[in-house]
């Protein structure tokens, strides 16, 4: 019997009430009083020189207040990467200056030079048209290979277009080569992990201000993560003190990565509230979002597998090539090396893995996390290489993985890319898996797509990820310039309702929802009366933020934290109340009793107690109910999971529709499952939307040429099958109070590869000998290769 | 966007008037319009609403002949019975949201070399009536994004022979759902003609092999040993001209097998 409330409903989503009736309050439905406009002028030319600038024209025009230039930011700071890299030979990465405002060169389509201030938006972008730029242009850089071997660079100050040459890990490297070198079968695969474009469907949207009287700003921004912006713009960028900036991340409308970065945006229009002593809004158009949003992805990647003549993986050799684009975004170090390299033994025994990672400057935007980060390309990389190994050898796919996992006797599992697994049941998954996926009916189901004139194909994949980023300590060690820890502070007033403080941020994730249940469970009482606070630095203690499926792993345990701190006092007051010792408190369905006695107080009446405390031992005992806990954990969680796909191909157009999709995940235990599905959900359309849809595509002088959505194609509901998710299978991480897991990229990660694989699947039982096609696998490539 | 006037005439002759202002545009469902608007691609000084002129509305038969007023919209075609090919060609144009504002006379007169209206009307041969004559469908459709229509002149109507079989077939670009490649064909008593959208340079043509073909056999398997030539088809980053050229050929085939 399902519970009603508390840790394993199926809690109604309540943010949802005004979401789906129009009354969310976004960044952009803020109106502050005496508002003004930024537009800004942006490159329409990949790459040049700025020769001159011209404002005065646009500086006399009807409404309009001000006109900034990268000039006006020449002496603050760079936003800056926030994971140093090293390369092989022990250099640190090279880290050109990231300005607000481009100034001396432009460096990718849409890289804003100029930004004006108006009265009205219609005036600021009349007043952009009439500035004047000279700029010379340059040929683009696009190409990574190119990029590498010219002397044409995005940052000629660094002389280079690598950023780093990394190694992971570089003592294991002879190793790995020599195991390649005398393996009984290697299976070697290029592929290009193609680049996305994240599209939230609320663009990206800032709004600067400035009290003059007290020199306060406050800035009211569409962030994943209010605190990290608020220092990134405090150390970093402008030099505000952290106690004059307030950063408010209202209702966020999806990030999927994108809006964890400060964006030169936000500086600006703090510095033009100041200069003008008015709040200064820019709302990004979708064009904008396209140009300059952090992108995700863009991975070439070499892969080598050696196996023996058992089909035992030997080791893995990876060679990518990453493309950061024109500047360094603020994880764009970070995600294709410790969130990709490290996840490069999957879920197999394998006992070498090494991965080389070249990041490459290109002008191109800026390329970063993206739902997944990392381990998405990681998972592609190895379960893509692993199908064509099965080929080749004449293995089931499904057995050859089976006999490379990690069995559940092995934990902790110290895989060969440096993790330290804790728990998992890789098998127990793919059981799971065959079952929901109904495996033994595929013959019967291709024998009727056939039929048909169609092509069917059957694809899987297991797929491990590493989330909940994670323990500040060992993160440290390997280059963040940031501690991953969260925070929380649970509030109980005096009439027994409670405010949580969390500095996770929810922008679709269901917190509001979710939090509340875990509270609720601890404290035996209705969540309804819980209320969620999130999103502003003046109200909530401290945070970093909704990123890499870390909120309830992180964030949940800091609110368990605080909450058993809340228990422990109010068992101190109940204690008193009761005349017993706090030891001999039980709390129960909110209510603390003397064990063996009939004597009790309800959870409302200690609360009462906590703020009007009379005939209160004030020397024992302060008065209110209110603790705070930051929660730093001991490792990442270990996500894992088994799919399946099924594809039909129309050999004559070469068109793939998603028949089936199946998702088995283990993402230990479950707080809501209905959130949890719908988040599998979410990251399968997104998954299927790499693999099938989604191009982004600039040519040779560095114009996107999908930059609408009339070429960029996101999935839509007829795009995708109903899908069949199940996550019955967990095994409870072993390291955080809750026992779970992230459950928010995982769709993300495990689907691309098992839609190609089925792909391939498919042409290969029409007696096409054909290997691999990068995704998108469109209508166009698919015939293309079977010609 | 830029500011302009609108007008909103209530008869064809207040239309005309009104595009005499200049650089006035003429608006339909607006769903190219605007947002070219939007985008400031273009600066008309006055648009030229045409959705409340009552003669341009609606649909009626004549015996074999349909006629479609120029403010049609999608939506209402999608809904009419009389020429079941054109109907189901109309439902598939963009969403529920395109197809109750856009109108075949604006898409006719924008003439998209992907728009699906272009292959039902050549197909047909439609006589396109305007403010000033009427235009066989052969000599209307002039290019890309270029017809036969002069300065102020307005779609009032769009006439249409019913045939004895047709059927519209069209492989979406799977992100516009433009017409990647389509083909209308229509089958009449003096023969057969194959219009294809999407794929051409120079915007929708005829495929008279085809035609040929199918008039002396109308089955799928008269257009064997056909091929349409891949020069001057569009390469783009949705598919190659080789490929365009192929779909052309299985999506007559397709529309063969399946007209009534």
């Amino acid at each position: 019997m399902p519970k009603d409330t508390g840790i394993g409903a199926a809690t109604v989503r309540r943010e949802d009430v005004r979401f789906l009736t129009g009354t969310g309050e976004y960044t952009d439905d803020i109106t502050l009083a005496k508002q003004t406009y930024a537009v800004f002028a942006r490159s329409t030319v990949a790459h040049g020189t700025i020769k001159s600038i011209d404002t005065s024209a646009a500086e006399v025009m009807p409404g309009v207040l001000a006109v900034f230039t990268g000039e006006d930011f020449a002496e603050v700071g760079g936003n800056p990467a926030g994971w140093l890299i090293n390369s092989r030979d022990g250099e640190p990465m090279k880290e050109p200056k990231r300005p607000v405002l481009a100034h001396g060169k432009v460096r990718h389509v849409g890289d804003a030079y100029a930004a004006v201030i108006a009265e009205t938006v219609q005036q600021a972008r009349d007043a952009v048209e009439a500035i004047e730029a000279d700029i010379e242009e340059f040929d683009a850089i696009v190409d990574m290979n190119a990029a590498l071997s010219g002397s044409n660079y995005v940052h000629d100050e660094i002389g280079t277009n690598q950023c780093f040459d990394w190694g992971w890990i570089e003592d294991n490297r002879e190793a790995t080569d020599n195991a390649i070198k005398n393996a009984h079968h290697v299976t070697t695969l290029e592929l290009v992990n193609n680049r996305l474009v994240p599209n939230a469907m609320e663009p990206r949207a800032s709004i600067g201000s400035y009290k003059a009287s007290t020199g306060e700003y406050t800035l009211h921004t569409t962030s994943q993560n209010p605190h990290l912006t608020r220092l990134l713009i405090s150390a970093f960028v402008l030099g505000i003190p952290e106690n004059m900036l307030t950063v408010i991340a209202p209702d966020v409308g999806g990030g999927f990565g994108s809006k964890i970065y400060h964006y030169g945006e936000e500086a600006l229009v703090l510095a033009a509230a100041k200069r003008l002593n008015r709040p200064v809004k820019w709302t990004a158009d979708r064009t904008e979002s396209f140009l300059t949003d952090a992108h995700g992805r863009d991975h070439v990647t070499k892969i080598e597998l050696a196996l023996d003549k058992d089909g035992k993986f030997l080791a893995f050799r990876t060679d990518t090539k990453a493309n950061v684009g024109a500047y360094l975004s603020n994880f764009s170090t970070a995600t294709p090396t410790f969130l990709h390299g490290t996840l490069m033994a999957g879920n197999y025994t394998v006992p070498l893995v090494y991965v080389n990672v070249k990041a490459v400057f290109t002008n191109t935007a800026p390329v970063d996390a993206y739902r997944g980060a990392g381990r998405p390309e990681a998972t592609y990389s190895i379960e893509r290489v692993i199908d064509k190994a099965a080929r080749e050898l004449g293995m089931d796919p499904i057995e050859l993985r089976r006999k490379n996992f990690v069995k559940p006797d092995q934990y902790p599992f110290a895989s060969a890319a440096g993790l330290e697994y804790d728990a998992g049941n890789y098998d127990a998954l793919m059981d799971k898996m065959e079952e929901v996926a109904d495996v033994a009916g595929f013959a019967a189901r291709r024998a009727e797509s056939e039929k048909n004139g169609k092509l069917r194909g059957f694809g899987v994949n297991a797929y491990i990820e590493a989330c909940g980023i994670a323990p500040s300590n060992l993160v440290g060690v390997l280059g963040s310039r940031v501690g991953l820890y969260d925070a929380a502070t649970v509030r109980v007033n005096a009439t027994g309702n409670l405010s949580v403080m969390v500095g996770a941020h929810s922008h679709g994730q269901g917190h509001e929802t979710a939090f509340p249940q875990v509270v609720a469970e601890m404290l035996g009482i209705d969540p309804a009366v819980i209320d969620i606070v999130h999103g502003d630095t003046s109200k909530i203690p401290f945070g970093m933020g909704t990123y890499g499926s870390r909120s309830l792993a992180v964030c949940g345990s800091a609110v368990v934290r605080a909450t058993e701190k809340i228990i422990n006092k109010a068992k101190k007051i109940a204690g008193h109340m009761l005349e017993a010792s706090e030891h001999d408190i039980t709390l129960a369905d909110g209510v603390f009793s003397v064990s063996g006695t009939d004597k009790s107080v309800t959870f409302g009446e200690v609360a009462l107690k906590a703020y009007i405390p009379h005939e209160y031992p004030l020397e024992d005992i302060e008065p209110g109910l209110e603790e705070t806990a930051f929660y730093d954990p001991a490792n990442f969680t270990y996500p894992s999971g088994a799919y399946a796909c099924e594809v039909e191909v129309d050999p004559e157009t070469g068109k793939v529709t998603v028949e089936r999709m199946t998702a088995v995940d283990d993402f230990g235990n479950v707080i809501n499952p209905m959130i949890v599905t719908g988040q599998v959900q979410g990251g399968l359309a997104q998954g299927i939307g790499q693999a099938l849809l989604e191009n982004t595509s600039y040519d040779e002088n560095g114009q996107l040429l999908s930059a609408s959505y009339m070429d960029y194609t996101m999935p839509r509901a007829d795009d995708l099958p109903m899908f069949a998710v199940d996550h019955s299978q967990g095994t409870p991480c072993t390291h955080n109070p809750l026992g779970v897991k992230g459950c928010g990229e995982a769709g993300a990660i495990g689907s691309p590869p098992t839609v190609v694989n089925a792909v391939i699947d498919a042409l290969q039982s029409g007696g096409k000998d054909v290997t691999h096609i990068d995704m998108p696998v469109s209508p166009a490539r698919v015939w293309e290769a079977m010609q | 966007m830029y500011n302009f006037d609108v007008e909103k005439p209530g008869t064809v002759a207040d239309a005309v008037a009104a595009m005499r202002t200049e650089d006035a545009q003429a608006l339909g469902g607006g769903q190219t319009l605007i947002p070219t608007l939007k985008q400031r691609l273009a600066s008309p000084s006055t648009l030229v609403s045409l959705k409340g002129v009552a003669e341009m509305q609606g649909i009626t038969r004549d015996g074999d002949s349909l006629r479609i007023g120029g403010a049609t919209t999608h939506a209402t075609v999608a809904a009419d019975g009389n020429y079941a090919a054109l109907s189901a060609l109309a439902s598939h144009i963009g969403d529920p949201a395109v197809r109750n504002r856009g109108t075949i006379g604006g898409s006719l007169a924008n003439n998209d070399p992907a728009a699906c209206y272009p292959a039902a009307a050549l197909a047909s041969g439609a006589t396109i009536v305007t403010t000033s004559r009427e235009i066989a469908a052969d000599d209307y459709f002039q290019g890309m994004f270029d017809t036969a229509l002069e300065e102020g002149e307005i779609i009032t109507a769009v006439n249409f022979p019913i045939p004895q079989a047709a059927n519209y077939q069209k492989f979406v670009q799977p992100a516009s759902r433009f017409a990647l490649v389509g083909v209308f064909v229509a089958k009449y008593a003096d023969g057969v003609r194959v219009a294809v959208t999407g794929a051409s340079n120079e915007g929708v043509f005829r495929w008279t092999e085809a035609e040929a073909a199918l008039s002396a056999n109308f089955a799928a398997s008269a257009l064997e040993g056909l091929s349409v030539s891949a020069d001057n088809m569009i390469a783009d980053l949705h598919g190659s001209a080789t490929y365009r050229a192929h779909l052309v050929k299985v999506m007559t085939g397709r529309a063969v097998a399946a007209a009534s």
